[in-house]
């Protein structure tokens, strides 16, 4: 059997994810993988987020925000582009191939566009293969 | 506690020894100390042997401060063996609260770091390729070291820890006033941060912000940062803001910026990304390129930001599947 | 005490039960901490649906409930509002999306289920984390405040203005009236603009509640919806308009002219002036750069022939405040600069005209007075109208201008009025004839002669140059006066060479060149075409992302005037309907800084792009203006310590979502 990722998709609530739905209500199909938790504003991204997404087992992070210029909450997204190349980076130096992160700007009438993000994203997450987290149980409970 | 004594122990773990020395620095105060508690056990400071702790009945010790991280089998069994012997346990200093500079072995794992330290330096001649190994056999018999481990561990990843006393080492004013607290028991719930505040550094920090912009990142070593200015401002990475503050704001005082040993703010998870958002939300560009170019004035990101927390962030080390 | 969790999966008839195993996920979510009970059912949205959740509500005491349905987007203010009827917090209702996000878009079941389980897991964990919210109410002013006054403005003002409400109305030139001021007749009826016009205008400057800030600009604007505060800039005119008559002595004895705005540089004007006689208000200013007392400190001729003294030199611009609890912008459009066109030849070739200027030249009250001629006085034997000129065209403009076919075929009219045997080409791509009694208007231009060209002119001469670069063989004779447009006919497949002795263009319809400005101040979004954008093209054409600031008109998009006024009213009536509840609810979710927390480091200041946080100097902190707060989070994700909360989005809430999705 094929290597199944579990990929966290983190969706700004006026264009990605208003995307994702169209791609719903046109009944156009994509890979399961993604598991989505909608956001306000890809600006409400905390690396955190990430970070804590990866610790929990998930093999690659989606992120999905409005359009450069249209974000609903005039440039929000703008934060998110800054943010994500330095996360990248870190991650990197972290042992977690910055192509497990993936910015993407998704408008909401670009249903086609965010399955074909999605599909195009677990593949390449699929030949990436498994993360395999090295992560003792420990941790959680000792920053709890 | 008013007639009998305070039965305090202080170990040592993977640490570099400046946290004994940092009880010593409240001076005149080690008196005081001596008044309400009996140091049982402080192999650094006096001679004990482990044999000692291991005689004592369970929760014998009142008070444990155990600094250092958790980086050899050593370190974790004696960690286990006071917290047996202990009512309570407390992580003193950066080491043993977050992993500190010894965390920074996560980057890296055993194998990596021997062939490091005892291959491939430039000062190192060891044609026999000897490494250090847990037995070995001699004449008079077997000798035996503790196993390192390939992951930094903080404290409370080991055993249970009750309070938290951040700084590299704690601030000494800080330590008498954990002391004091001790002493008159008024503790804290268990879990607690003491001795530092529940604000950031900045919150002391006198230096003046007006606006925070980064069209370039500037190391400390290469530029002279005004003295009266945000270090951020002067484009040199600070932790200040997402640190606590608690340790007299000594390196800013010394034109140094914040490295983070305090650690994070009590409602941030990861401090490093927590200090990783705030820097990169203020770059001045909204080209990917030139983020890409002013982030390429950042060497070694990781680096800055778990300087001292590592084990305890999130990811908790470097992945090796991808190494 | 542990928080006892509903969870309801909807098996929207077959739309989730078809793909999703609904019984299966729901015994899942059974065996979730926390879950008290889970059920599967039909149509969750319906009244029994509703009414299930309200009476689980009630007699189990559920203080969470998760409902497994479609898109959040699509029921959430539904079971908020079901939930709140059973006495339960309305932010304590969680959506997880099996529906848009899951059922519809998956073909195997075994995996859409496990998928639905997976969303329902972070909706029980997300919803063990919920804190219940209050929705905050605000009073709004009776009042809005109208940017820009054209025939889009003018309308809105006037509907508000009639319901009673006070209107403040902001006009950067002398004047209001707009473009519509310019144009002769209107497409397709042939109505004359001033005649329908004009009357508005003076209804605007003589209402009761309408409170006209005419030769002024918007220079700051603060607040929220229902409270904003608006600082107007007053330029000064020089002359005091509540002592001036408006006789025009002035005007007559001014002795400085330049090129008429108006007039599109056709006629002039004087130093002092009111831009056309029916101007609104019909009150006359000094132009600084054309006054030769400003340039020369001498003349002060309008000053002497000024019975009632109204002329001041002296007077400097003042700011007004004003506040007001709805927005409208309706600040317009431009005509493109033809001159970027360099091969058409505007600016170079004299019988090239704008738009504009052909307006102005057709006007009975234009500087020929209505008198279509070249400008050395000669009537034209055959005009070109040239579609399409920077609009649909990648090196300009990608967008159609939408008004340009029709006023081209207004433009052929009237040519065919005036002069009947003139010979009219119309130059285009496509003609796009779509209002109502459009494509009858261009059936009667096809019967009145016009010719159509379909082939987008791209290359203008003069005679010279024509005959200086054409070869024998066209056999073509054009003269010193004439021009010659060059297109491909595509319905012939041919190269077409007309020569012509009048061309007109089709300037594109641009947003203007301070949009940028404009919409910073207003926090308009800009689409990729500069317009401002609506909130939804097609469900909230007139309403922004910005509360209680409403667009109408050219500033959003290209539009002929019926769209335009249609527009204008429908914002009249959103501004009418947010201003006559007198109380709203505001965002409940806002974000809120811990002052325990806040070290005062200033990162979060710059962050809000509602400029909702300020800094408190006495205390070190960041302070929150939650009214003006739209709960976007960028400043949650931004503090370094933690410090902010993001209400309903806060860190411990997306964790724990984020721990369910992943623990299956």
């Amino acid at each position: 059997m094929s290597f199944e990722p579990k990929i966290v998709g983190f969706l700004c609530n006026w264009c990605s994810y208003t995307g994702a739905d169209l791609a719903g209500t046109s009944r156009m199909k994509y890979l399961p993988n993604v598991r989505v938790v909608r956001i306000m504003c890809s600006g409400r991204l905390d690396p955190t987020f990430v970070m804590k997404a990866f610790s929990q087992g998930a093999d690659a992070v989606l992120v999905a925000g409005c359009h450069p210029g249209d974000c609903h909450y005039q440039n929000g997204n703008m934060k998110t582009l800054r943010r994500i190349p330095l996360l990248r980076r870190t991650l990197a130096q972290l042992g977690i191939e910055p192509e497990r992160l993936r910015l993407e700007w998704v408008s909401a009438s670009e249903g086609e566009r965010y399955q074909s993000v999605v599909n195009e994203f677990v593949e390449q997450v699929r030949k990436l293969g498994p993360l395999n987290l090295e992560l003792d149980p420990s941790v959680e409970r000792a920053a709890g | 506690m008013a007639d009998e004594k305070l039965r305090v122990a202080m170990f040592w773990g993977a640490a570099c020894g400046g946290c004994d020395v940092a009880l010593l620095d409240i001076h005149e105060h080690i008196l005081d100390v001596i008044e309400v508690a009996d140091i049982i056990f402080w192999p650094c400071a006096m001679d004990f042997k482990f044999k000692d702790v291991e005689a004592m009945p369970d929760e014998h010790l009142d008070l444990t401060f155990y600094n250092g991280a958790i980086r050899n089998s050593e370190n974790e069994h004696i960690a286990k063996l006071l917290r047996q012997k202990s009512k309570l346990m407390a992580a003193f200093g950066s080491c043993s609260h977050m992993g500190g500079i010894p965390g920074l072995g996560n980057f890296h794992d055993r194998k990596s770091i021997f062939e490091t330290a005892y291959l491939n330096t430039k000062s190192t001649h060891n044609p026999d390729k000897v490494f250090p190994r847990t037995e070995f056999e001699v004449p008079e018999g077997k000798l035996t070291l503790p196993e390192i481990y390939d992951t930094v561990k903080t404290l409370n990843q080991t055993v249970p820890v009750d309070y938290f006393i951040p700084g590299c080492p704690p601030n000494p004013e800080q330590i008498w006033i954990v002391i004091q607290a001790v002493a008159s028991g008024k503790l804290p719930p268990k879990g607690s941060t003491v001795g530092a505040s529940d604000k950031a550094l900045c919150d002391e920090c006198p230096r003046k912000k007006t606006e925070l912009k980064f069209k370039q990142f500037k190391r400390r070593h290469l530029v002279h940062p005004d003295p009266e200015v945000c270090f951020m401002e002067q484009g040199i990475v600070c932790l200040g803001a997402a640190t606590r503050a608690g340790c007299g704001w000594r390196c800013i005082q010394s034109n140094m910026p914040c490295r983070g040993c305090y650690g994070p703010l009590p409602n941030a998870r990861d401090q490093g990304a927590k200090m990783l958002t705030a820097i990169a939300s203020h770059i001045d560009s909204e080209d990917p390129e030139e983020v890409e170019r002013i982030l390429d004035t950042l060497p070694d990101p990781a680096g800055y930001f778990y300087r001292f927390g590592l084990p305890l962030s999130l990811l908790h080390r470097r992945q090796r599947r991808n190494a | 005490m542990p928080k006892k969790i509903g969870v309801y999966i909807c098996h929207c008839g077959s739309n989730i039960a078809g793909t999703v195993d609904v019984e299966a996920v729901a015994e899942f979510a059974k065996g979730l901490g926390g879950v008290t009970l889970a059920k599967d059912y039909k149509f969750m949205c319906s009244d029994p649906g509703q009414d299930m959740l309200k009476e689980d509500i009630r007699s189990s005491g559920l203080d969470g409930v998760v409902i497994a349905a479609c898109s959040p987007l699509m029921h959430e203010l539904t079971f908020r509002k079901a939930a709140l009827e059973a006495g339960l917090n309305p932010f304590l209702v969680q959506i997880a999306n099996i529906r848009e996000q899951c059922s519809w878009v998956t073909e195997d079941r075994a995996l859409a289920t496990q998928k639905a389980k997976a969303l329902v897991a972070g909706a029980v964990a997300r919803a063990l984390s919920h804190e219940p919210l209050e929705m905050r109410r605000v009073e709004v002013q009776p009042s809005a405040l109208i940017v820009g006054g054209g025939i889009a403005g003018i309308q809105a003002a006037l509907d508000l203005a009639d319901a009673g409400v006070q209107v403040y109305m902001v006009e950067r030139e002398p004047t209001i009236g707009g473009h519509m001021a310019m144009f002769d007749k209107t497409f397709p009826t042939l109505d004359c603009s001033a005649c329908i016009l004009t009357p508005k205008m003076t209804a605007v400057g003589s209402h009761p509640n309408i409170q006209l800030m005419a030769y002024s600009e918007v220079e700051e604007v603060s607040g929220y919806i229902g409270n904003f505060r608006v600082k107007v800039r007053r330029k000064a005119a020089y002359v005091d308009h509540d002592k001036c008559t408006g006789c025009g002595l002035c005007m007559e004895k001014c002795p400085y002219k330049v090129d008429s705005e108006f007039d599109q540089g056709l006629s002039k004007r004087r130093a002092i002036y009111v831009p056309f006689p029916q101007a609104v208000p019909n009150k006359p200013v000094i132009d600084r750069d054309a006054c030769a007392y400003f340039k020369k400190g001498k003349c002060r001729v309008c000053e002497k022939v000024c019975e009632p003294g109204a002329i001041d030199f002296e007077q400097q611009d003042s700011i007004e405040e004003i506040e007001t609890g709805a927005i409208i912008v309706s600040t317009g459009f431009q005509a493109m600069d033809m001159t970027a066109m360099p091969q058409l030849g505007y600016g170079k070739h004299a019988e090239v005209y704008s738009a504009l200027e052909f307006e102005r030249l057709n006007n009975a009250a234009g500087p020929t007075l209505g008198k279509i001629v070249t400008k050395d006085g000669r009537e034209p034997t055959s005009v070109a109208i040239l579609h399409c000129t920077g609009s649909r065209d990648e090196n300009y403009h990608r967008y159609c201008s939408r008004v340009c076919c029709m006023y081209a075929l207004k433009y052929a009219h009237l040519i065919k009025e005036k002069i009947p045997e003139a010979a009219v080409y119309q130059f285009y791509i496509d003609m796009r004839c779509f209002g109502k009694g459009y494509e009858e208007f261009y059936q009667r231009l096809q019967e009145e002669g016009v010719r159509f060209i379909r082939g987008k002119a791209a290359q203008v001469w003069s005679g010279k140059e024509y005959r200086a670069i054409a070869t024998d063989d066209t056999g073509l004779e054009v003269d010193d006066a004439q021009l010659v447009v060059q297109a491909e006919d595509t319905l012939l497949g041919k190269l077409v060479r007309v020569p012509v002795d009048m061309i007109v263009l089709t300037p594109a319809f641009e947003a203007r060149d301070d949009a940028e400005q404009v919409g910073k101040a207003f926090l308009l979004n800009r689409g990729a075409d500069g317009f401002f954008l609506e909130q939804h093209p097609k469900l909230a054409p007139v309403s922004t992302t910005n509360d209680g600031v409403f667009i109408a008109g050219g500033c959003q998009g290209p539009k002929d005037i019926p769209d335009t006024v249609a527009q204008g009213s429908a914002a009249a009536s959103k501004a009418l309907s947010l201003i006559t509840r007198r109380e709203i609810e505001i965002e409940a979710n806002t974000a809120y800084i811990d002052e325990e927390l806040c070290s005062g480091c200033k990162n979060c200041l710059d962050i809000c792009p509602y400029n909702a946080i300020d800094f408190d100097d006495e205390k070190n902190r960041a302070v929150l203006n939650e009214a003006l707060c739209k709960a976007c989070g960028t400043c949650a994700a931004t503090c370094p310590s933690g410090a902010i909360r993001a209400r309903h989005f806060a860190d411990d809430q997306i964790f724990a979502e984020i721990e369910g999705v992943m623990s299956i």
